[in-house]
């Protein structure tokens, strides 16, 4: 099949990565790689021009065999599930080489334009990946350059960090090898070829036993990746310590890896597996939103609090997602790209104001509202997104994965919805100390307001905050078919378990509607 | 089976011409060798560069010959080829970076590069063994001339250490190998490998003979491969011998003791697989587990690459353990054209950053080399890389291939224990990344060995075959389908329909 947009996406970072190179290593760099990361951005939004949303399945479809002798295919799809982070991750690269430029990295300039254009690849790729073979190929291309970001540029403790990061996304990512082999291998039992294909593999039954250890196999690279409550200890120490532009790709774009693969793999290829283990992974998600906000608020560095918030906004997502219904799921991924734009955006300001004072200690701050407003103000707007303020981009999603929470599990409702509480507290005590009261230390009262690189930087994703808050409709209409069609795996695996303590409200809904066409 | 009536006389020249090649290249150099002076050895070097070069074309040309020679003692077909083609390849890159350092350790280079011929001459017997006895020839021709090759360094004790462990314990499994051979005589009343293999029906699967044989065999190619429990030779020899025989020990060596490990267990002893698989299964999962736990500690870089070899013949190992699956044998040869090229590059990269008279290089030597040698740095990252499994590298390739053959073989956990030593391996191979890129230079005395054209030359070879392999397998995916078809008797395509 034709077609070469997506491939032009995914590759056109790799030729811009290759591009920079033969750029001095010096401030000049930031100018062409900036450009070269304009270009995805540009298709990206073009193709969201001409996606047609009334489809569900994949669009810009290409695929030409690879390894033959495996059923290894170069199979590229996008659609409404994938749209959106693709666009969001084109956006966060070009915003972030934008905003390092801008003095925040002055080591080695041209080195962290190339890891932030071949981290576009990896990330670029595994989101358009139909083949499961394609999938982990750019899922472990995207870690060696973040790993690389973080061990060089980073800060502090970083070489413990980039450690701790890369072992943990390994040790799960190699689990997923095998359960991705295991996977060809049964299809080639069951369909009499070897393939990785995903459609091809949907079409593969595993006894209980099988599903469930490869939907573990799955689910515990997703889940470090998320990261889920308890595997989410790399992530602190990995948010921390990377720079600026590495933290708003780790948390915008890289988390949202785990919650994507678990929409994406392992729902869809083990839907029933994802019924029985819903109940444990609503459960993971709640305690993961509670646990990351009392934590959060506990943090005296304001860096270390915006990573732990991701927990707990991750929490919600997950909790979306194992709600298993179609409010729930769109809303889930709603809150990935709610959770790009507003954490990136708490990263880039988090990182401005260390830029200004080399600490991320909250006690040193105060009263900062007096001494560079437009930065507090911006700072406010920020905030109140990621705590779900309605009319901005976080209640959208909030609302909805509460809506379908609430229709799945009363209980997870409920105890999640005490996250949003707790995500109020612990924001807006911090946004006090940090900007309200009087000046305590000297320094603070002589620095600089923001620069117009840094509100050009910030400004498109202040924008799109109010944009998706207040018309959240044209993002909703082109997921809701592809959520829709996933979740009639999930129905349809609901019918044959039939029981009906793990009733879904996606399954009442077929129920409903085969009742209807009888 | 009408070739085996051949006899000596007239059969076809071509297939042994590589072999025949090299063997001539070696006698002339130790001819021409005592008049030239050590300074100008590099000279000699390039005789036997060109040797190789020559018997690689003959070895390509016996592609699809497929004969037995010799009444049966060589079975020159593709198997034999391929590993004939990995191994002269391995020994050319192996000589390319010997070139400078043989010059500058002031070594005997007539006799430095004879040796590593000999020791190819006895990897490709190995590969080419159509019977027992020339199996283990072609195994004592290797270990002598390696062995010698591993005591190079006369005045580092450090190097007479290696080969003298070397040395003792690989005359200790040679015993084991010689014994299980005339076990296996005595149960089957033959040594050619293919009456062998016809010989094997249920009851011989029973002869106590045969099972004692077996397992005297087992320890003695265990010891070649390196194998835990049979390893511990492996890391003194590896640290203490010149850096470039290092480097052949641990792809060359490998390549020939896998080329008859596999022949004659896979190929030929394959239908008593039943006897056997199971105590691969134990010494995959130990070897895989020891290699990259001892790897962990380590500082020194050619130390840290021979645990790593290990760890790397337990994947392997994983594979074999999968016999009798078809797919098998196809993921090893795979996974052995990776393996070569990126240690061999890594051993380069090593041998660029080693200081005289040091024994290898640290990781201290690697501090700050992205900005002192970015290409250097990027070079040893992607071999790194490969070796931890990360795609599109052919150490991903490889590996999963292997862990593929061994899941159709329903070896689960061993393939779970072998992702999580993956898992393990990735701390040490990315603390050497991490070296080169996050830390500052150290303030050291700077390498004696600026890149020159010969390890420079190697160095790209080793990545463009890195990258290659790993980036676009199909090709090579087939050649060693083909090669390990044809060890079987079989067709290539009949190796597919069976898939």
């Amino acid at each position: 099949m034709g077609g070469f947009w997506l491939t032009a996406l995914i590759f056109v970072p790799t030729l811009g990565a290759l591009g920079v190179l033969l750029q001095g290593d010096d401030d000049s760099v930031w100018l062409p790689a900036f450009i070269y990361s304009l270009i995805p951005l540009a298709i990206s939004l073009y193709l969201f021009a001409i996606f047609d949303p009334s489809q569900a399945g994949y669009q810009f479809v290409e695929r030409y065999a690879w390894i033959p002798e495996f059923g290894i295919s170069y199979h590229l799809g996008m659609d409404g599930i994938s749209l959106f982070l693709v666009i969001l991750t084109a956006l966060l690269i070009s915003l972030s080489i934008l905003y390092s430029g801008g003095g925040d990295i002055e080591m080695r300039p041209r080195e962290f334009c190339f890891m932030m254009l071949t981290l576009e690849t990896g990330l670029l790729g595994a989101l358009l990946a139909v083949d499961l073979f394609l999938f982990y190929v750019f899922w472990e291309v995207m870690l060696v350059p973040m790993y690389l970001l973080i061990g060089i540029w980073g800060h502090g403790r970083k070489i413990y960090a980039t450690f701790k990061f890369v072992l943990f996304t390994m040790l799960g990512s190699l689990l997923m090898l095998v359960a991705i082999l295991y996977l060809a291998g049964a299809a080639r039992a069951q369909l009499g070829h070897l393939t990785f294909d995903l459609p091809d593999l949907y079409r593969v039954s595993f006894s209980p036993a099988e599903s469930r250890w490869l939907f573990a196999g799955f689910a515990l690279a997703f889940a470090i990746k998320v990261p889920m409550w308890p595997v989410h200890t790399w992530l602190p120490d990995a948010h921390t310590e990377a720079p600026t532009g590495g933290s708003v790709i780790l948390a915008g774009i890289m988390l949202k890896m785990g919650t994507y693969g678990f929409v994406r793999f392992a729902i869809p290829l083990f839907p029933t597996v994802a019924i029985e283990a819903a109940p444990l992974f609503l459960a993971l998600a709640v305690i993961g939103i509670v646990y990351g906000a009392l934590v959060a608020m506990a943090q005296p560095n304001l860096k270390r609090l915006v990573a732990y918030s991701s927990v707990s906004h991750l929490g919600f997502v997950m909790l979306g997602i194992f709600a298993l219904d179609s409010q729930g799921m769109q809303g889930a991924i709603y809150q990935m790209l709610n959770h790009g734009v507003s954490t990136g955006a708490l990263f880039l300001l988090v990182g401005m104001i260390y830029v200004r004072r080399h600490t991320f200690d909250i006690s040193e701050f105060g009263g900062l509202w007096k001494s560079i407003p437009i930065y507090a103000a911006v700072f406010m707007i920020v905030m109140l997104s990621s705590i779900g303020l309605p009319g901005l981009n976080g209640f959208v999603g909030e609302f909805l994965i509460l809506l379908g929470a609430f229709l799945h599990s009363e209980r997870a409702a409920w105890i999640a919805a005490t996250g949003v509480v707790l995500g109020a507290l612990y924001m807006m005590w911090a946004y006090e100390r940090v900007m309200w009261g009087p000046i305590t230390k000297s320094i603070n009262a002589t620095l600089k307001d923001m620069t117009a690189r840094e509100i050009a930087v910030i400004a498109p994703l202040v924008a799109l905050m109010l944009f998706m808050g207040l018309y959240p409709r044209p993002l909703l209409d082109r997921m809701e078919p592809s959520v829709n069609l996933l979740l009639n795996r999930v129905a349809a695996a609901q019918v044959r378990l039939d029981r009906p303590q793990y009733r879904t409200v996606a399954a009442l809904d077929l129920q409903a509607r085969s009742g209807r066409t009888q | 089976m009408s070739h085996l009536t051949l006899s000596a006389v007239n059969f076809a020249w071509l297939p042994i011409l590589p072999l025949a090649a090299v063997a001539a290249g070696a006698m002339a150099i130790m001819l021409i060798g005592p008049g030239v002076e050590d300074e100008d050895s590099a000279g000699l070097g390039i005789l036997a560069l060109i040797t190789l070069l020559a018997a690689l074309i003959f070895a390509i040309f016996t592609l699809g010959e497929n004969s037995l020679a010799f009444g049966g003692s060589l079975a020159t077909d593709d198997y034999a080829a391929f590993f004939e083609i990995v191994i002269l390849i391995a020994t050319a890159l192996t000589v390319a970076m010997s070139l400078d350092y043989v010059a500058d350790e002031g070594m005997a280079g007539a006799e430095f590069y004879a040796l590593i011929l000999f020791a190819a001459f006895g990897m490709m017997l190995m590969a080419a063994a159509g019977d027992l006895i020339i199996i283990f020839i072609g195994l004592e021709t290797m270990s002598l001339a390696v062995y010698a090759l591993a005591g190079f360094l006369r005045r580092d004790p450090r190097s007479n250490e290696a080969a003298l462990k070397y040395f003792i314990l690989g005359a200790f499994s040679t015993g084991f190998l010689l014994y299980g051979i005339a076990l296996i005589y005595g149960a089957t009343g033959t040594i050619g490998l293919a009456p062998i293999r016809a010989a094997l029906n249920d009851r011989a699967a029973e002869n106590p003979l045969l099972l004692l044989g077996l397992g005297m065999m087992l320890i003695g190619f265990g010891f070649k491969v390196a194998a835990v429990p049979f390893h511990m030779w492996t890391p003194d020899a590896y640290e203490g011998a010149p850096t470039p025989v290092t480097a052949f020990m641990a792809v060359g060596v490998k390549l020939a003791a896998f080329a008859g490990f596999m022949r004659v267990f896979m190929a030929n002893l394959g239908p008593v697989s039943a006897q056997w698989t199971m105590v691969l299964w134990a010494i995959a999962a130990l070897t895989m587990t020891v290699g990259n736990f001892a790897a962990l500690v380590q500082q020194n870089l050619k130390r840290m690459l021979a645990y790593s070899a290990i760890a790397h013949a337990g994947y392997l190992l994983v594979g074999m353990a999968a016999t009798p699956r078809a797919m098998a044998g196809g993921a090893m040869l795979y996974y052995l054209i990776g393996y070569a090229f990126t240690n061999l590059g890594a051993f380069a990269v090593v041998i660029v950053l080693e200081r005289k008279g040091a024994g290898g290089a640290t990781l201290n030597d690697f501090r700050g080399l992205s900005r002192s040698r970015p290409g250097l740095a990027l070079a040893m990252t992607l071999f790194m890389l490969s070796l931890m499994g990360v795609p599109p590298l052919a150490g991903f390739v490889g590996k999963f291939y292997v862990f593929s053959a061994a899941l159709s073989a329903h070896l689960v956990w061993l393939v779970i224990i072998a992702a999580l030593n993956s898992a393990v391996s990735v701390y040490y191979y990315a603390r050497v990344i991490v070296v080169m890129y996050a830390q500052e230079e150290a303030v050291t005395a700077p390498p004696r060995l600026a890149p020159r054209p010969g390890l420079v030359a190697s160095v790209i070879v080793a990545v463009a075959g890195t990258i290659l392999v790993g980036l676009y397998p199909q090709p090579w995916l087939d050649a060693a389908n083909s090669a390990y078809a044809s060890a079987l008797g079989r067709s290539a395509t009949r190796i597919a329909a069976l898939r």
